[in-house]
């Protein structure tokens, strides 16, 4: 395990142009902690995301994500790092419409030689995910674009937790789900994560799922620039 | 280089097969680009090959000193206005120098419904060569021999036998003159030249055809055999071009007549050692009797592409202009279909792909279609040269069969990927300014 906190902010300011999006005093999420962080739309959430994704890059501050300071990486080890130890799951459209279930679930052991390794045999590795995901073997070979969306979603979560990454990001990942999917979905979800011991942090704007989250916390806590 | 290889190529080309039916015309359009440029150049080549293998054999072509493309042009490919003739004695002196080896004369002017009249003697069909070192074949009956017997004789080549429907035995009278083509002699046009006026027919000596050629591909194809002496025979009772009047001399009594041309268009020599041209030639252009000059087929050759090098080159450019369309066409598709792929470069670059990764997958791209439709169109070439080639050189002379790139040809190929791969960038940049831009989240 990770004695490094999974995320660490402090003083961090970031804008778009000249209107402040956020400004953060202090933010922290520990090693294999689940967090569920929610907020109005516009309230700044898209904008951390890519700052902890290494896409963003803050005008100031202190941004530590797995003990890397990402200010401090190079664009392309940023995409290296973001390869390497980060699962990120969206809203919807999570997977390449081409590609098949197992082949999108395998993607990112394409992109890091670090997650093939730890994956071990990714073929294994990626159907075990399959599984634990509950997503039924004969739906495996087809097109991503066949699925349903609760479908797609268990697919990107699978595909996010592959080769073990040790930070897994959820953007509004039940949004397009009817009540009874999003809490089946909550539960494989956070389970999985529990057991790849990876920390979580779990973005929405709907309150009603933070229940299931040992920690729960607004975006506007914590930004000091108001919207 | 390994990464790219590893997942990038995979994945560009799983990319462009889920969009296969949209691609698949836009390589089309390479492929039938790079067939025409290919087949342009090919025919370029051909062309030259075709003039060169009809005079193969031929050392040196002599004739009355004039310009050295008409003589050659005239006096083997039948094109073109005629030059002067030389006297039979200058032609017989130089058949005698030691170093030729054998010599045909040739001489045209007459015609039959619009095929050239070549009037020269069995030498001809003994030693002219065309193509890869052939002698001329008889399909049908035989070949012309120098005798009394014979002074009626014709031998067609293969396209005017065709065409004209005649077979050994036909009769066929010959026109005074080049002729004109046989649809414009129906309405009576022949006889407003100024030296084929009424009468102007030799139908009073009628020829009888003795033997049929086998297709060369060459101007021999086109051509009606006659003796040299035949060729005095039919103009006896002539002048200047012109039926003498009151004169009429019976095709019975002609033999009682000295039938010694008086002067041939030109004669074609070979020569024992090709190593002698340069002396033989030297002779020729020094003769004392006579104003003779003696000209290499090559070097009149490679007059007449100099000539007609500006034409080449316009075809080249336009062929090459058809592939810059279809290239054109292929950058302009894959930027057309960029703003659907927004969402999937997204999820490309959550999954760690870096801005020059999307550069480099949306150049593959383009370079994988440019090179598809460029392996298409050689394909396609070459079942075109399969299916028509074999046709083409019976008919045309040219040699267009199916044939590996020659390394003219693998350069072409090569400029056309490497504009294709320059093409390619030009998306490969749009996406990676896209993908630099959208982040995560693209703004569609």
């Amino acid at each position: 395990m990770h004695t490094e906190p999974a995320i660490r902010l402090a003083d961090l300011r970031f804008a778009w142009k000249d209107s402040p999006c956020l400004d953060i005093a202090a933010f922290e999420v520990a090693a294999g902690e689940q967090l569920f962080l929610h907020g109005p739309s516009g309230s700044g959430k898209s904008t951390l995301l890519n700052l902890l994704a290494g896409v963003l890059m803050p005008q100031v501050g202190t941004l530590t994500v797995l003990g890397a300071s990402l200010p401090r990486l190079s664009g392309p080890a940023r995409d290296r790092f973001r390869a390497d130890h980060l699962g990120l799951i969206f809203q919807q459209f999570n997977l390449i419409p081409y590609l098949s279930v197992l082949d999108n679930v395998l993607l990112p052991c394409r992109f890091s030689a670090r997650r093939r390794q730890r994956a071990i045999q990714p073929r294994t590795a990626a159907e075990r995910l399959l599984q634990q995901l509950d997503m039924d073997e004969t739906l495996w070979q087809r097109p991503a674009s066949a699925l349903s969306v609760g479908q797609q979603q268990r697919v990107a979560a699978a595909r996010a937790l592959i080769g073990g990454p040790e930070l897994v990001i959820a953007d509004e990942p039940t949004s397009a789900l009817d009540a009874e999917r999003q809490s089946a979905f909550l539960d494989l979800l956070t389970c999985a994560c529990h057991e790849a011991g990876a920390a979580l942090v779990f973005v929405s704007h709907d309150r009603r799922l933070a229940g299931r989250f040992a920690r729960d916390m607004a975006l506007g806590e914590i930004n000091r620039v108001r919207s | 280089m390994s990464r790219v290889a590893s997942h990038l190529i995979p994945l560009a080309a799983q990319s462009a097969w889920n969009r296969r039916a949209t691609l698949a015309l836009t390589v089309l359009a390479i492929a039938l680009s790079v067939c025409l440029l290919l087949g342009v150049e090919r025919l370029r080549l051909a062309v030259r090959a075709g003039f060169a293998q009809t005079v193969s054999g031929a050392d040196l072509i002599v004739g009355a000193r004039g310009s050295p493309l008409q003589l050659v042009l005239h006096s083997v490919f039948h094109l073109g206005d005629a030059p002067p003739g030389m006297s039979w004695e200058s032609a017989q002196a130089i058949a005698h120098h030691p170093a030729v080896a054998w010599s045909i004369p040739v001489s045209l002017g007459d015609s039959h419904r619009g095929y050239p009249v070549l009037a020269t003697t069995s030498a001809y069909f003994a030693h002219f060569r065309h193509g890869d070192d052939q002698t001329l074949r008889v399909v049908r009956g035989r070949t012309l021999r120098d005798a009394q017997t014979d002074l009626f004789a014709a031998v067609l080549g293969a396209e005017v036998a065709e065409a004209l429907g005649y077979d050994v035995g036909s009769q066929l009278a010959l026109s005074h003159g080049e002729g004109m083509p046989e649809s414009e002699q129906e309405y009576g046009h022949e006889h407003e030249h100024e030296h084929e006026h009424e009468g102007a027919d030799h139908a009073d000596k009628p020829f009888t055809v003795v033997g049929i050629l086998a297709r060369t591909g060459t101007p021999v194809d086109r051509s009606v055999h006659v003796n040299l002496s035949a060729m005095e025979a039919i103009h006896l009772d002539w002048q200047g071009g012109t039926h003498l009047p009151g004169m009429a001399i019976p095709a019975e009594f002609v033999s009682r007549f000295d039938l010694t041309p008086k002067q041939v268009t030109g004669i074609i020599v070979g020569l024992k050692s090709r190593a002698a041209v340069f002396v033989l030639q030297r002779h020729v252009n020094a003769y004392r009797d006579e104003a003779l000059m003696g000209v290499l087929p090559g070097v009149a050759l490679a007059q007449l592409w100099q000539m007609a090098g500006v034409g080449e080159s316009a075809l080249m450019v336009l062929s090459a202009l058809v592939v810059a369309v279809g290239l054109a066409g292929l950058v302009a598709v894959i930027l057309a279909g960029l703003n659907e792929r927004r969402r999937e470069l997204a999820i490309l670059r959550a999954i760690g792909a870096s801005p020059a990764d999307v550069f480099v997958l949306l150049s593959l791209e383009g370079l994988g279609l440019t090179l598809a439709g460029v392996a298409l169109g050689f394909a396609l070439l070459t079942a075109l040269g399969l299916a028509a080639g074999p046709w083409i050189a019976a008919h045309y002379g040219l040699g267009l069969n199916a044939a590996l790139p020659t390394v003219s040809e693998g350069l072409l190929l090569a400029a056309v990927v490497g504009v294709g791969l320059l093409a390619s960038l030009l998306p490969g940049w749009r996406a990676y300014r896209l993908s630099l831009a959208d982040g995560l989240t693209p703004r569609t």
